[in-house]
């Protein structure tokens, strides 16, 4: 399937996808650093061929652009985790180095993806989460899909898209839950794979570790059956230090009353 | 390549266009930022660097000249918008540029397909238009003869599925129907196509 799926990275390249083949690659792509390598480098050798159709617009576009910008507001820039124009952000997500110095809260968002990650010696475990760190930052970075205003964009899929999303997974009795979060959005995401159904008369409750308030609730998780679900987290993901899903009775709780069935570090 | 960006790190995506051999050098990831603090004169100065590449590439998409015109208007106010937002460490400015207006004249053409009826085939037109226009310079000719060269090295099944792909704003799906090829085959020709152009120009590592 992974095979399969990377080689989707010419045609994605030159916006050659349908909507949903390039929604499911782009899920790929946060995940996969080679395939952004490839389509990046890819992308910069299909726009070279623009060189042999340069044909100068008429001198009533040139003004009308001109005219038009004086009305609308460049947008400030994306806080990119590490990125050089920020201060004060952990430097460990410098997305060209990714650094030994992975921190272990960083490295335990990867730790349940890989199955096997526990019998490994520590260093493939720090070479997984420093790749974990780099698609976090490196992502989907520099897709000029999410650059326009986004007219039929759902939210849900502007946090999985955005710049600076960051996902972090957990196994959940061998289902996976991912949660996607976007500080330049504020927003967080979860998708659900084969979840279970809540017990009766029970609900999973989403939360958010809000530093100076501790677990703030962040929605119920639907009673649905669908195999996978895509949630939005309520509440501000932006300063949120981490998230948690909670069994609580139906309606739930104001805080959790039952041990987390995960727990997810944002950093 | 031509002058790295020094902000480029090895293995990135090596720049180009923004300086060609014996043009003047234009600082784009420069005029991008100066540009994202709201300077109009850097954009316009931006926009004269490169509107005869955006426009040219949307208009050998999108094919006409009004609604070209209108999506080349779009990208440039894209452009001004999210200039913050361009990173010089994934990629060049130009491609950055370029990568929004091939999108955009994707979308135009897509969201146009059920209504527009293409007027010419794709072939006859691409041999027209292979490269008769515009206030040619030296720099542009000898880009376009490298780009050129770098084509002519792709065999011709692949050439014809990137050019579909890319210039004919084509999915691969549809590709694969235009060309009569398992929907696998136009997939790889793409992709294969594609690798063998970034090789040839040097591109990346």
């Amino acid at each position: 399937m992974s095979a399969d799926i990377h080689g989707l990275s010419g045609a994605y390249a030159v916006d050659a996808l349908d909507h949903d083949e390039r929604l499911a690659f782009e899920e790929h792509l946060a995940r996969c650093p080679e395939c952004q390598a490839e389509v990046a480098s890819l992308r910069e050798a299909a726009t070279q061929l623009a060189v042999l159709d340069q044909v100068e617009p008429p001198a009533a576009v040139r003004s009308a652009v001109l005219r038009a910008i004086g009305t609308v507001r460049p947008l400030p820039p994306l806080e990119v985790p590490g990125h050089g124009q920020v201060q004060g952000q952990a430097r460990v997500r410098q997305p060209h180095a990714p650094a030994p110095d992975a921190s272990p809260a960083a490295a335990s968002a990867e730790a349940d993806v890989v199955p096997l990650a526990s019998r490994r010696p520590r260093t493939r475990w720090l070479v997984a989460a420093a790749a974990a760190v780099l698609v976090a930052v490196g992502g989907l970075a520099w897709s000029p899909w999410d650059s326009g205003d986004g007219g039929q964009v759902t939210a849900v899929e502007r946090v999985l898209r955005a710049n600076d999303a960051q996902r972090f997974e957990k196994a959940i009795d061998g289902t996976r839950a991912t949660i996607v979060r976007s500080r330049s959005l504020g927003k967080a995401v979860i998708i659900a794979d084969n979840m279970p159904a809540a017990p009766v008369g029970k609900d999973y409750q989403l939360w958010l570790d809000i530093p100076g308030r501790g677990m703030v609730s962040a929605g119920l998780m639907p009673h649905e059956t669908r195999r996978t679900l895509t949630v939005e987290l309520q509440g501000d993901a932006a300063r949120a230090t981490g998230a948690g899903i909670t069994l609580e009775p139906a309606g739930g709780s104001r805080r959790p009353t039952t041990t987390p069935i995960a727990l997810y570090a944002f950093s | 390549m031509m002058s790295p960006m020094p902000a480029t790190p090895p293995g990135s995506p090596q720049p180009w266009g923004s300086t060609g051999p014996g043009q003047v050098e234009l600082d784009l990831p420069g005029l991008l930022r100066a540009s994202a603090r709201g300077d109009e004169a850097a954009f316009a100065e931006l926009y004269d660097a490169v509107a005869g590449r955006v426009h040219g590439l949307v208009l050998r998409v999108v094919r006409d000249h009004s609604q070209s015109e209108e999506v080349t208007q779009e990208v440039f106010l894209d452009i001004w918008r999210t200039s913050a937002r361009f990173d010089p460490s994934l990629g060049s400015a130009i491609g950055w540029i370029l990568t929004i207006a091939h999108r955009k004249a994707v979308d135009r053409v897509r969201s146009a397909q059920a209504a527009t009826v293409r007027e010419d085939t794709y072939g006859s037109r691409n041999q027209d238009r292979a490269f008769d226009d515009t206030s040619e310079t030296v720099q542009r000719r000898l880009e376009a003869q490298r780009v050129r060269h770098a084509m002519a090295s792709l065999t011709e099944t692949q050439r014809g599925a990137v050019e579909l792909a890319y210039f004919g704003g084509y999915t691969h799906t549809e590709v694969a129907g235009l060309l009569g090829v398992p929907l696998g085959t136009a997939k790889t020709r793409i992709r294969d196509g594609l690798i063998r152009l970034r090789d040839t120009l040097g591109v990346n590592t």
